[in-house]
């Protein structure tokens, strides 16, 4: 026994040939895993109990009577297993003609088409013909309520979706109702899915498509999308997800596995909150207010005479950032202030009345803090202004005779002619905003989902993200463009990589302390704390 | 005595008191001798009691015939967690109807062996599960119960000996597959009647996630009688692998249908020709299904040549289950049978296990396509081969028990599958 209470028995067997060691009380399914071999299931998911009643992951185990179940048959020393002999590829074989008896193969018209377990696998070992000819069974589509569509045909019966419900959100919301050839996933009567706040999962993790998304409906193709790895904006939990994008759109967002974070999960709030990461009023070309009039320019030009005035400035630099920036830009407004002889940041952001913890995993939730990085903000000086509804706590600002620095915040209460007393007010932000009648400066910045960098989440954990969409017109990642500024003024060498503009970072919080870019990987890591390698 | 018609090769032990509604009341079972084994029992340790059972050979009745003793030494010893004895009374298996009698005619009978063999396995709580059908028997297990605890058999010191012995008498819904023992327990336990995936096995985790054991009415109720007369007297009858009587339950073409309690190793063609009185009509044997419609049907050839023990039947090249035979004679469609039966089986598939849920409704529309003269001869390859895919693959044998009749008909019977695909011929239609 380890000195942590977890039993470090290993065991060691053989699959296909191949010789692992595993710990003890591991499943055969699991240890195959282990040495990149998948056994094809249905019913088992790694985040749910295994009913091991879809028949799909039976393997030969030399000595016993029957194949296997490897989803819930715990691995024994000199076990010796058999993924691909041709009893375990007959009985696959045997079990997927089965599911295709009355599975509709509307693969055409399905959204799961591409990423479906079914199509997958069929196409992978199961009989080239079907040899039913006869009338299929037929459901028809339900609505299920919230998000989620129910077609019933292309149902292989795997209870996970109500696993889901029953074991992880625990709101037994959705049952298997009637039995044998007849059973049918169901709501309870009229009560549906919408007081779920998890149920986005169960589209997630059905293998085919009979749970779909009701706003992805139609709308892509899976093999036309992109996947961007990244971690979703809509609260301080910091889910890691995907970004989903065709046609430089978001067309999904799906959660990205990270046992530490998400496990597997996101809420169905994160969900549906990327249609702003799509928003066409943008922000394309730097623009200087010249006198009476406002001019666009290019990126050089614009910066020139931004450090210019900067360096005439007098009067001090406060600055209003938004939670939704990442630590390298706001790192950099900080490095700004820095370069100018100091300064002080607020920022403000939504809050929720309440938590949504997600019962099966408690350290999930959709928590208060409805903005991914302020924890990070924090750490690098910012402090919290405003109400709940992320306005207003600006009356300071207003009053500010000295340089104003607005990144990402649109000011959306500000009544016009705000600020007015400043000497000079730059304006970083990504959208349109009645605040830009007042800048003298407004640069355009990419958005999250258009560049990479990191947020800090609610634990101090900090995580990456990636690009999932091309940044509009001359739009550039704020740390860039602040990072250039302060270089120029402070006459050092400014960041041109998204690490380079991390690195500046250690030094301004211990959050940051002993962690490098390359070591944070897909999933994050938290000073202090070994990189761990969970997830998948 | 046979109910309702009895014969002289009967060897009445189980069913001595069939049609006697006297037995049926405590007083009078206890003048029948009723409650001297559990009595002797419970001065025995409990040991010594699954030792006698072990030494009978006692097999269990449900259809498995897994020794009796044996599966009652299983159960932990000092588990420090509380023991479930489950009698499985939801006898549901097409054919079978000898559990409903032994409940409503010896009720004490049963309550008895629950009782011993709650003793023996140390446990103080037994649940009989009885089948949701069975309005007659239950109300009559359920005021012997009552009776039972009047007079201090059953309770926290069942018969003055200090232990307690608790009967709950619960009442299924009606699903056939609530007759598979981890089925009943979730059903028991309020849960849906999926079968639980072994192991782990009951004496395990069974009941409430505790050490349990199940067993059939009828095997507990020979175990009063074992306990009673000793090991050796049991073993007087049958073989050395299949001791004992046996209540076999004759349904179909045979003029004197009904309950028979025979010694094991019983010819099956003396069970139709002589202790059932013969066919119907004097017809011809068709074909018999020795052992509950989930077992292969015997052709008429082999019938004649069976002995009804557990491996005498697995010689003839079936399964004698729970005996329950039914007889068919020349006159029987057996396609339309084989349908029928498969139907069954489709309609009670709870649907967990792909093989069965998708299987067992294929296999019946090839079947009825067939019987409505639309099948062809590929049919019947596809027939054995997708039933081949049933078997051994899933959670319970329930999708075992569509193939068998399925198989064993295509093989014994193919004939008449072929008259009905080329020629449209029905047997038994004009």
């Amino acid at each position: 026994m380890a000195e942590n209470g977890q039993n470090t028995e290993t065991v060691t067997l053989t699959i296909d040939g191949r010789t692992v060691t595993v710990p003890k009380g591991t499943t055969i399914l699991q240890a195959a895993e282990e040495l990149g071999t998948t056994v094809p299931h249905y019913c088992y998911h790694a985040g749910l109990s295994s009913p091991a009643m879809c028949r799909l992951c039976l393997v030969e185990v030399e000595g016993a009577p029957k194949l296997m179940p490897s989803c819930v048959t715990q691995v024994m020393d000199g076990q010796v297993v058999h993924t691909e002999s041709e009893s375990a590829e007959r009985m696959r074989r045997g079990v997927l003609e089965f599911y295709l008896v009355n599975h509709p193969l509307d693969c055409p018209i399905c959204d799961q088409s591409g990423e479906c377990k079914l199509q997958d696998y069929v196409h992978q070992e199961g009989r080239e013909h079907g040899r039913s000819r006869e009338p299929k069974r037929i459901f028809g589509r339900d609505d299920f309520g919230g998000d989620v569509l129910f077609y019933g045909d292309r149902c292989v019966m795997c209870t996970r979706c109500v696993r889901f419900m029953t074991e992880v959100e625990q709101k037994p919301l959705l049952t298997v109702v009637e039995r044998g050839n007849r059973s049918v996933i169901d709501t309870f009567f009229e009560q549906g899915l919408e007081e779920a706040e998890w149920a986005g999962n169960v589209v997630d993790i059905c293998p085919v498509g009979a749970l779909v998304s009701k706003d992805f409906l139609h709308k892509a193709r899976a093999w036309d999308l992109d996947h961007a790895p990244s971690v979703c904006p809509s609260c301080s939990q910091g889910c890691n997800i995907d970004l989903h994008t065709r046609d430089n759109l978001v067309q999904r967002l799906k959660p990205r596995a990270n046992l530490e974070v998400n496990q597997y999960w996101m809420c169905d709030y994160g969900r549906g909150h990327y249609e702003w990461m799509n928003r066409g009023d943008r922000l394309e070309a730097p623009v200087v207010r010249e006198s009476d009039r406002s001019v666009a320019m290019g990126w050089s030009e614009a910066l020139e005479a931004l450090k210019t005035r900067l360096q005439a400035a007098s009067g001090g630099v406060k600055a209003v950032v938004s939670p939704y920036w990442s630590n390298e830009d706001i790192g950099a407004v900080v490095d700004l202030m820095d370069a100018l002889g100091g300064g002080e940041m607020v920022f403000r952001s939504p809050r929720a009345e309440d938590e949504s913890v997600l019962p099966g995993f408690p350290n999930l939730a959709r928590r208060r803090d409805l903005a991914p990085n302020t924890t990070g903000l924090a750490a690098l000086g910012a402090s919290r202004v405003g109400d709940d509804g992320a306005r207003g706590g600006l009356e300071d600002i207003d009053a500010h005779s000295g340089v104003l620095i607005v990144l990402g915040d649109a000011l959306v209460d500000v009544t016009e002619g705000f600020a007015e007393s400043a000497e000079l007010t730059v304006y970083l932000g990504a959208f349109e905003s009645a605040a830009l009648a007042d800048a003298d400066f407004a640069l355009p910045i990419t958005t999250f989902a258009e560049q990479e960098g990191t947020f800090t989440n609610h634990e101090g954990r900090v995580q990456r993200f990636w690009p999932g969409l091309q940044a509009p017109g001359a739009a550039r990642p704020a740390w860039l463009v602040l990072g250039a500024l302060a270089g120029a003024i402070s006459d050092h060498e400014a960041p041109i990589r998204a690490d380079e503009a991390f690195q500046t970072l250690r030094g301004r919080s211990s959050l940051f302390e002993g962690l490098s870019y390359e070591s944070l990987g897909t999933r994050g890591a938290r000073a202090g704390e070994p990189a761990t390698v969970s997830g998948d | 005595m046979g109910y309702p018609y009895s014969h002289e090769k009967e060897v009445p032990i189980l069913s001595e008191h069939f049609g006697d509604p006297e037995a049926r009341t405590l007083e009078g079972w206890q003048k029948r001798g009723g409650y001297e084994a559990l009595k002797k029992a419970l001065g025995m340790s409990p040991d010594a009691v699954t030792e006698e059972v072990k030494a009978s050979g006692l097999r269990g009745r449900g259809g498995a015939g897994f020794p009796c003793g044996l599966k009652w030494s299983f159960m932990p010893k000092d588990s420090g967690k509380p023991h479930y004895l489950l009698c499985n009374a939801d006898e549901s298996e097409p054919g079978t109807f000898k559990d409903r009698e032994l409940l409503r005619w010896t009720p004490h009978q049963v309550i008895e062996g629950c009782a011993i063999a709650a003793y023996a396995i140390g446990a103080e709580q037994i649940y009989i599960y009885c089948r949701g059908e069975f309005f007659e028997a239950t109300q009559v297990l359920a005021t012997a119960v009552e009776e039972a605890y009047e007079a201090g058999i059953l309770g926290e010191d069942a018969m003055g000996s200090g232990t307690r012995i608790d009967v709950t008498v619960h009442v299924g819904a009606g699903a056939y597959i609530c007759g598979e023992e981890t089925g009943l327990m979730n059903s028991l336990e309020g849960r849906r009647g999926l079968p639980r995936v072994k192991p782990p096995f009951p004496a395990a985790v069974g009941a409430f996630g505790m050490p349990t054991t199940i067993n059939n009415v009828e095997t507990l109720a020979a175990v009063g009688h074992i306990l009673k007369n000793g090991a050796e007297w049991y073993r007087q009858w049958g073989t050395e692998k299949s001791p004992g009587t046996k209540l076999f339950c004759v349904s179909g073409h045979v003029k004197k249908p009904g309950n028979y309690e025979l010694p094991l190793h019983f010819p099956l063609s003396e069970l139709i020709y002589d202790v059932c009185g013969g066919i119907r009509d004097d017809n011809e044997l068709k074909a018999v299904i020795p052992g509950g419609s989930s077992v292969p049907l015997l052709s008429a050839e082999e019938a004649m040549s069976c002995h009804l023990c557990y491996e005498g039947v697995v010689e003839a090249g079936s399964m004698l289950g729970c005996a329950s035979v039914i007889v068919m004679d020349h006159t029987t469609d057996i396609v339309r049978q084989v349908r029928r039966m498969a139907y069954f089986y489709m309609h009670e598939s709870c649907g967990q296990c792909t093989p069965c849920r998708e299987g067992s409704a294929w296999v019946v529309k090839i079947l009825k396509r067939i019987e409505e003269g639309r099948g062809t001869e590929e049919d019947l390859d596809t027939l054995m081969e997708v039933t081949d895919q049933m078997v051994g693959t899933t959670i319970c044998v329930l999708s075992d028990s569509v193939a068998a009749p399925v198989q064993s008909s295509i093989q014994k019977f193919r004939n008449e599958y072929l008259a009905l695909i080329r020629r449209g011929e029905r047997v038994g239609v004009a």
